[in-house]
């Protein structure tokens, strides 16, 4: 199939970038999206052009890195995708595809189509963890039962990757889906349960210090999240933060 | 409470939650006096007249409803501009409506339709009301402006119109609400979806047909 390529090119975090238009000819349907974009790289770089710059890395649909606003959706047009997973055969013959970065006060764009995802990072440090001591006297997993429901729940929150298609598809550029799995998670477990009062306050603190926008319950997070992360959890979080605010000592 | 809840995002989406949660309450009471109108013209009247004088309403429930009112439309807007602000680069291509209805992506615009009627309701029936019971102290015919009112057939439209608005904001605003305070539950929430969109269609359409009953109604002397 060849296609029309829309790609936004930006040479680094201050350059004013914009969109370069590319062909590109006989792709394979079965071919991942990435791949698309190794071959058009492939192509500038044998006309001697500056490749697309692009994240990427398991190309698995774990890990996380990739991004891109596709044809004006997070990780393209199909469901519960990355990009990486995200197959030519979406697209047809003669389309013209537009190829974004996250856009977000937040995370912004370092160069092409990469963005400084490092602000999700810093919420995740601002509580998204447990203090346990794991040094030469580790617990056996199992010693501590949690029920099956608890367990899946938490497993479920467990499954974001932290990629940022909530943020990206979000109107208002909210971090809320990514901090709610994220503080979800723990809630349910017995381990969680010393620090999370002081967990969803600051985690909430520093998603706001970063500068996301406020979530407005529209739902187009859980559409577009490639792990299928529920809204039921921004409900958690929103549960989590008002109970952590009326009986915390902060 | 924590000293950082109501300057968070989470803590201000619960705020909106609860003011909206008040004024839910407030257009079913306000609807039920509307409808006594169809009903009695002197028995309207009596019911203007008593919450038009009673202290605690007066002096204490109606400060309190201003102030819920004012606190939702003015965090509401605050808030538009912050999330629009928090994406100072739009998208050359994006498709919204491919993940999120019109409803809820369109708050301020449904919002602020309401609030420009709520002006030209205040107007039209609030200041008359204090101008006569706390300036002129003159005996007011509630019906009688509400009936003179409504037999205007641009003010008629407008009113309609305006209740389509709330409708569209209320489809989206009472499940909403729900969700903001944390209740997301996999047995409740669907009713809780439907009671939205019943409450969404049946009250906008209650205040309608006591508009357009009174403009039928001026045809009728």
């Amino acid at each position: 199939m060849n296609l029309t390529l829309k790609v936004w090119r930006q040479k680094d975090a201050k350059a004013k970038g914009g969109l370069e238009t590319y062909q590109i000819k006989n792709v394979s349907e079965h071919s991942s999206f990435l791949e698309m974009l190794d071959l058009l790289n492939e192509d500038l770089i044998n006309k001697g052009e500056e490749p697309v710059a692009f994240d990427h890395d398991c190309r698995e649909g774990i890990c996380g890195m990739c991004s891109l606003y596709i044809n004006g959706e997070a990780h393209g047009p199909d469901r519960k995708v990355t990009t990486c997973q995200l197959h030519m055969r979406m697209f047809k013959d003669g389309e013209t595809v537009y190829i974004e970065p996250w856009r977000s006060k937040a995370m912004p764009v370092i160069k092409d189509l990469i963005v400084d995802r490092t602000s999700l990072e810093r919420i995740q440090q601002a509580g998204g963890f447990i203090s346990v001591n794991t040094s030469g006297n580790t617990q056996d997993a199992n010693a501590l039962p949690i029920p099956k429901p608890m367990a899946d729940k938490a497993m479920d929150a467990a499954t974001c990757i932290g990629c940022g298609a909530c943020v990206a598809t979000c109107k208002n550029s909210s971090a809320m889906l990514f901090v709610a799995a994220k503080v979800a998670q723990y809630s349910y477990l017995p381990q969680g349960q010393i620090e999370r009062k002081e967990r969803a306050l600051n985690m909430v603190e520093q998603m706001d210090k970063e500068g996301f926008g406020n979530c407005t319950n529209t739902g187009a997070c859980e559409v577009e999240c490639p792990k299928g992360i529920s809204l039921e959890f921004i409900a958690r979080l929103n549960s989590e933060y008002l109970g952590a605010s009326v009986t915390s000592g902060q | 409470m924590s000293k950082g809840f109501s300057n968070s995002s989470v803590g201000r989406k619960i705020l909106m939650a609860l003011s909206g949660f008040f004024l839910l309450i407030f257009l079913v009471q306000h609807l039920v006096i509307n409808l006594i109108s169809v009903v009695s013209a002197d028995g309207f009247n009596e019911v203007s007249e008593f919450f038009g004088t009673n202290p605690v309403i007066q002096y204490l429930l109606q400060p309190v409803l201003f102030f819920g009112i004012i606190f939702h439309l003015i965090m509401g807007m605050y808030l538009d501009v912050k999330n629009k602000a928090a994406r100072p680069i739009k998208y050359a291509m994006n498709k919204p409506s491919e993940n999120a209805s019109w409803v809820s992506r369109n708050m301020i615009i449904t919002g602020v339709m309401v609030l420009l009627f709520l002006a030209l309701h205040m107007v039209h029936f609030f200041f008359p009301t204090i101008n006569a019971h706390y300036i002129t102290h003159e005996h007011l015919d509630s019906f009688e402006m509400v009936a003179s009112k409504m037999a205007n057939p641009v003010y008629i439209g407008i009113y309609v119109a305006a209740f389509v608005f709330l409708g569209l904001h209320l489809m989206h605003g009472f499940q909403s609400a729900f969700q903001s305070v944390g209740v997301n539950h996999p047995k409740y929430s669907p009713i809780i979806k439907k009671l939205g969109t019943a409450y969404a269609i049946i009250v906008p359409l209650g205040y309608i047909f006591v508009a357009v009953y009174h403009y039928a109604c001026s045809f009728c002397s």
